[in-house]
């Protein structure tokens, strides 16, 4: 390998930032929703053949998101989903264990929530409901533990390990829905008869938002000022303090997934008793892997996820609602979120990082 | 003996997406890129090449076949690798998270697909969207294949795609073992400071190694649209054919050539419950499970052994960063 020395500096220089404000940052990644929002408009506008004006666009997603009561309510609800995935993850990646199984331990947790119903369907409502609870409690933290001991024991790579039992899980699902369906190949296993929320703000969804919320609270406390939380922030910083330390690293590992995989199994559990009532491969629909994204960018923080995740639902619903609108899939909706989520990603650079351009009167050489 | 050998050509036909894109992604995970946007980038891949074919065959005068093909191939490694440099852009320029990046890009690439893959029609303005033209130079199978049996019937009569795709995978695994780009490659995965060291540009093969590796995997989605389901998009059908692949790449060690048989032995698998008899709907489901439990097997017992050989590359999902040393 030959090495050019052109005696030019180099024609961008970077360096670290140290001295950034919160309010520069957030000015920062402002300014990069606001950009990634203006190229939505126009996607939209493409996509819908300049049916939709310009700012007719973010009217239209207004609407679709907060038109009315009952979109209000959907809106909270499709947050709580998502945030509490989020929750879940945030242990395990503030101990840079990347837990890329969300997906797999909710759908497991439903499933657990659903064999209840199936199987003791003597059970009165609010037993039925503490026995679901558990079971799915119970199913997520194993699908969580089982990739942590192996990463804990012989450091196998949790990533795709956690990756791969959300495929080992949906199949345990698929299993299921067609021993349970209602006829021979409608794979379809219809309203399941128990298991659900009584109703609250008017809504059989309303306990989930009212888990959440509690959940978002207990989260942040756990992580900023429990004494778990702490031991999980040293092992992710690094190992080698940790096991200075005195820290029982293998054993933070494995505790830590079972916590991460416990609260997506209950994840599952409200998706079954509050929101679907019924159970198919879909009923998490990619949201664990979503979740991931939203719990990175609001940097593992509950309360900024909640924004992270506010963003996420506002982008699908609105976009949902334009697309139908316009007779098109919602699939309008992923790429829009794409789109956002790339700007949004990408902007932590240039707070983390300042540039500084060539100095333009310095010639060549000189 | 007509059974099996038609299984082992349906076995082929589930293998090669399988095929294209674990080899891609070998070529991306060789340089530390832990590439999470696969499934999205084959499927923006291969629909863009049915759009690029639908165009095409709909608005020229004397639609031609082989021209249909050229266009269609082209616009699928054009928008596989596209995909694949906003991958590398955000994770190795702007030093993003590869998982977080990688699967924004599934979300995009997936929605991006499938939007313009069932939306096609209506915003063309056209109820005809089949591209059979396109798709029959894409079946055209050897002219003798016919006559040599069993043989025949496994092998040859596959589309053009067939021969590019072990063509590419013993290549990637040439490359990878025996050139000197392939070993620089390799050090750049394994350990980019020390490439860095010697001199070997992390940032360019990480770039080069990124998008093709993509643009293979996209005509992993372009076989899969074009062969398979004879030029539809079906939203559903696809399924979970990109994350095998990634369960590939494990379960062949991040090894191309072995990828091939991988491939085969993944396809099988995916097909195999049709032809088990006495299987009941449910057992069949579990059978699928298969792939994924065998590849975290693989995973644990690779992590067990400790042998050098075998590790998935040491820096992989890590970024590079020179300054942070």
């Amino acid at each position: 390998m030959k090495v050019k020395h052109t005696g030019k500096e180099p024609l961008i220089r970077l360096s670290k930032r140290t001295d950034i404000s919160i309010f520069q940052a957030i000015a920062v990644r402002a300014a990069a929703i606001l950009i990634a929002l203006l190229l939505c408009s126009l996607i939209v506008m493409a996509i819908t053949g300049g049916n939709t004006g310009f700012f007719q666009v973010y009217a239209d997603m207004f609407k679709g998101s907060f038109g009315s009561s009952r979109r209000i309510m959907m809106f909270l609800r499709d947050i709580s989903a998502l945030l509490c995935l989020g929750l879940a993850l945030a242990p395990a990646f503030r101990m840079k264990f990347w837990n890329i199984g969300a997906e797999g331990q909710a759908i497991i947790g439903a499933l657990a929530a659903v064999t209840v119903i199936k199987k003791m369907p003597f059970l009165p409502p609010a037993a039925m409901l503490a026995v679901m609870l558990c079971a799915s409690v119970i199913a997520g933290a194993v699908w969580g533990i089982i990739p942590a001991i192996f990463k804990a024991k012989y450091n196998t790579n949790e990533t795709l390990f956690t990756l791969m039992m959300n495929y080992v899980a949906m199949q345990l699902v698929r299993c299921c829905v067609i021993l349970w369906e209602r006829q021979p190949g409608s794979n379809d296993v219809g309203i399941l008869p128990a298991g659900n929320f009584p109703k609250l703000f008017g809504v059989d969804y309303g306990i989930n938002i009212l888990v959440v919320a509690v959940l978002t609270v207990v989260a942040y406390i756990y992580l900023k000022y429990s004494k778990q939380g702490y031991e999980i922030a040293v092992v992710g910083e690094s190992v080698n303090t940790a096991k200075y330390t005195g820290i029982n690293v293998k054993k933070v590992i494995i505790r830590t997934m079972a916590i991460s995989g416990a609260i997506c199994g209950i994840a599952g559990f409200l998706l079954i008793a509050g929101t679907h009532h019924t159970i198919n491969t879909g009923i998490v629909g990619g949201e664990g892997f979503t979740a991931i994204i939203v719990a990175w960018l609001a940097k593992l923080n509950p309360f900024y996820m909640l924004l992270t995740s506010f963003l996420v639902v506002f982008l699908n619903r609105g976009t949902a609602q334009i697309a139908s609108a316009c007779g098109l899939n919602s699939y309008a909706s992923n790429i829009i979120i794409g789109v956002v989520l790339f700007f949004i990603i990408g902007c932590e650079f240039f707070i983390q990082y300042k540039l500084f351009l060539r100095h333009p009167r310095k010639k060549e050489g000189v | 003996m007509d059974a099996i050998a038609y299984f082992l050509q349906r076995t082929i036909a589930q293998a090669l997406p399988l095929l294209f894109g674990s080899t891609g992604e070998i070529l991306t995970e060789k340089s530390g890129n832990l590439n999470l946007g696969i499934p999205g980038i084959m499927v923006a891949g291969g629909v863009a090449g049915m759009i690029s074919a639908t165009v095409y065959e709909k608005t020229a005068a004397n639609p031609i076949g082989i021209v249909s093909v050229c266009i269609s191939f082209l616009f699928a490694i054009l928008c596989a690798g596209l995909v694949s440099l906003i991958y590398c852009f955000l994770t190795v320029t702007l030093r993003a998270n590869q998982n977080v990046t990688g699967l924004a890009i599934t979300i995009f690439g997936t929605g991006f697909g499938n939007f313009f893959g069932g939306a096609i029609g209506k915003l063309m303005g056209i109820n005809d969207i089949s591209i059979l033209m396109t798709v029959d130079t894409y079946k055209k199978t050897l002219p003798f294949a016919k006559n040599l049996g069993w043989f025949g019937t496994i092998f040859l009569e596959h589309g053009f795609l067939f021969y590019l795709s072990i063509i590419i995978a013993v290549l990637a695994a040439y490359i990878l073992k025996h050139t000197r780009t392939g070993l620089n490659l390799r050090a750049v995965g394994e350990n980019p400071a020390t490439a860095d060291a010697a001199g070997i540009s992390v940032t360019k093969y990480k770039y080069l190694a990124t998008c093709i590796g993509g643009s293979i995997a996209g005509l992993g989605g372009l076989y899969y649209v074009m062969d398979y389901s004879r030029g539809t998009w079906d939203t559903q059908s696809f399924g979970e054919r990109g994350w095998l692949s990634i369960a590939l790449v494990i379960f062949v060690i991040w090894n191309p050539d072995l990828a091939i048989l991988g491939a085969a032995l993944f396809g099988g698998l995916y097909i195999a419950d049709v032809y088990v008899p006495g299987l009941s709907g449910a057992q069949k489901e579990l059978f699928k499970m298969l792939p994924y439990v065998v590849t975290i097997l693989v995973l644990i017992l690779t992590s067990r052994t400790k042998k050098k050989k075998n590790q998935p590359p040491e820096s992989l999902g890590i970024p590079y960063f020179r300054e942070d040393r």
